[in-house]
């Protein structure tokens, strides 16, 4: 079955819209994406028809919600190949899952001064300041591998060692678009007894992900990016790490005996889940994951390789125009960032927006990754699945344009 | 096309041809001031004497927005007193936080004028204020209140 791009963008009402007079073209996925109709229905039903809260309730709405919410985290795991949907945690996004498990974790570990934790230099600010944090608190030290001219990890084989404790690698580079091959760190990691906690905010929704085969020990991904709403996230965890670890956010729902005197917890996933969840978002992901599932992750990513492809060299021709990260669609996504010889991205991206061409600007939290490559932003375009070389080259007419201007 | 609201003429011709960009020495006060969005920064130096901001010396990143409106700074409050520049800079931060509703006055605002459109794009308004507010900071470092109750140079 060949993938149908039009067919695809029939299922985005959004995708009909005019911006400043002309035709959307959104090239901003990797900051949110779109939803299709399917997601924005599913939401809206179980609104108008089976909302009542979680997990408490005998009545009937709140035993249809219960179920399903709970039949979104059963959906998720399978697309993620998890063991059992226990493992499956839902929060608000990718922020508060990894900050569940840096603080969660940190404090399972008993970090001290003398334990190391590792990240990386092309880290979102989420994957950085919950660590940073967590070594103010516990004295541990936080190292990082660096980042090539070429927007790969720069092998270091001394980084991970008999003191590291947590090793937490971006999946997917949500700047450079760098799809880290991170088989290495992990095997490296085990062998040290250190865990790895995988950001993949940007590869979940973009390529087929399978816990088992990453062998990681946590991944954190968030609804928004994958079709879904925003206001749900994902952790995934091994459920024997998740068991043993101690509660992040306390309150209703994460319990299992409460007296004045002291609290004793539920299992997980619930201890991870205080307080109402993202009830209808949960249900709006778990559609996300069907039609994801349905047009098959395979396809979704040749599709976005053929765009990244065009597009670099696209982009390579126009005179100006540097490309920072991986040059060729080999280990790399549908997320290229660039700059505009002389233009600020800023200014960039205000004169592709006057042409309907949305992209991100600014240093996308990820500001050591910017610093690294020299410059204090840089212009993204971010595909998807709905992405078409016709956008592509509406991207490259704009850029003209931009010349144009600041010429 | 919208875009002409944006970058009028003067903007760019400040963007590519700024005026006073540069840090000088000596100076009374200096302010560093980032906008944590976008990362965009601007460092402002102001030195007074007799009564006067006898130069304002700044440097910095940023988009075409921001730098133009350090320059446009520069010509409209360098050698004027502290109330003039507080008033002058209270026009320019009315204009801006006027959503396209101000109608700036020549006389007071010079090429600043040219920013009036820029106050219809909320995104960019904080570009074009990074440098006042960081002068703001420069000033009161140096004793002087640019408020628009401005007191004496004390310095």
């Amino acid at each position: 079955m060949t993938f149908d791009v039009v067919r695809v963008r029939a299922d985005f009402p959004i995708l009909t819209r005019e911006v400043n007079g002309h035709p959307l073209v959104y090239l901003d996925s990797a900051n949110t994406s779109q939803k299709p109709a399917q997601v924005i229905k599913a939401m809206r039903m179980h609104n108008e028809r089976h909302n009542g809260n979680v997990s408490r309730s005998v009545h009937t709405l709140g035993t249809e919600a219960t179920s399903a919410y709970e039949d979104a985290r059963g959906k998720v795991a399978a697309f993620v190949g998890a063991s059992t949907p226990d493992e499956i945690v839902f929060t608000k996004n990718s922020t508060e899952a990894i900050n569940l498990v840096a603080y969660s974790l940190g404090q399972h570990l008993a970090l001290k001064p003398g334990d190391e934790i590792v990240i990386s230099e092309m880290e979102h600010h989420s994957n950085i300041v919950p660590w940073q944090l967590l070594c103010e608190r516990t004295g541990a030290t936080l190292r990082w591998f660096g980042v090539t001219d070429e927007g790969r990890l720069a092998p270091d084989d001394d980084l991970i060692n008999e003191r590291t404790k947590i090793v937490s690698i971006v999946h997917m580079s949500n700047v450079l678009g760098t799809i880290n091959d991170v088989s290495g760190i992990v095997a490296r990691a085990h062998e040290v007894g250190a865990l790895v906690l995988l950001d993949c905010s940007q590869s979940v929704p973009h390529l087929p992900v399978d816990v088992q085969a990453l062998e990681a020990d946590f991944i954190a991904f968030t609804g928004h990016k994958m079709l879904g709403p925003t206001g749900i996230g994902v952790l995934w965890g091994r459920y024997s790490l998740l068991a043993e670890m101690p509660p992040f956010l306390a309150g209703g729902s994460m319990i299992e005996t409460v007296t004045m005197g002291g609290t004793t917890f539920a299992a997980p996933p619930a201890r991870f889940e205080a307080g109402t969840p993202p009830i209808a978002e949960a249900v709006g992901l778990g559609a996300a994951v069907d039609y994801l599932t349905a047009l098959g992750m395979e396809a979704v990513h040749q599709h976005e390789q053929d765009i990244t492809a065009y597009a670099l060299k696209t982009l390579t021709d126009v005179p100006g125009v540097e490309i920072f990260g991986p040059a060729t669609p080999e280990g790399r996504g549908g997320t290229l960032s660039f700059g505009v010889d002389g233009v600020h991205p800023h200014d960039v991206g205000q004169v592709l927006d006057a042409l309907g061409v949305e992209v991100r600007v600014g240093h996308h939290c990820a500001k050591p990754t910017c610093a690294r490559f020299g410059v204090p932003a840089m212009t993204r375009a971010s595909f998807y699945l709905y992405t078409t070389t016709d956008e592509i080259d509406a991207l490259a007419r704009g850029l003209d344009q931009v010349k144009k201007v600041f010429g | 096309m919208m875009l002409d609201g944006l970058y009028q003429e003067i903007i760019l011709d400040h963007y590519k041809h700024p005026h006073g960009r540069g840090l000088r020495d000596p100076f009374n006060g200096e302010a560093h001031h980032v906008n944590p969005t976008c990362g965009d920064e601007i460092t402002v130096r102001v030195s007074s004497a007799a009564g006067e901001f006898s130069d304002i010396s700044y440097d910095g990143l940023g988009c075409s927005i921001s730098q133009a409106s350090a320059s446009v700074l520069y010509e409209l409050l360098r050698g004027r007193s502290p109330e003039d520049a507080a008033g002058i800079h209270e026009a320019f931060v009315a204009l801006m936080q006027g959503r396209g509703q101000v109608e700036p006055d020549e006389d007071v605002l010079g090429d600043g004028i040219a920013f009036a459109g820029v106050a219809k794009f909320p995104a960019r308004v904080k570009c074009a204020l990074l440098p006042w507010m960081a002068f703001k900071d420069a000033a009161a470092r140096a004793g002087i209140d640019v408020s628009s109750e401005a007191s004496e140079v004390k310095a």
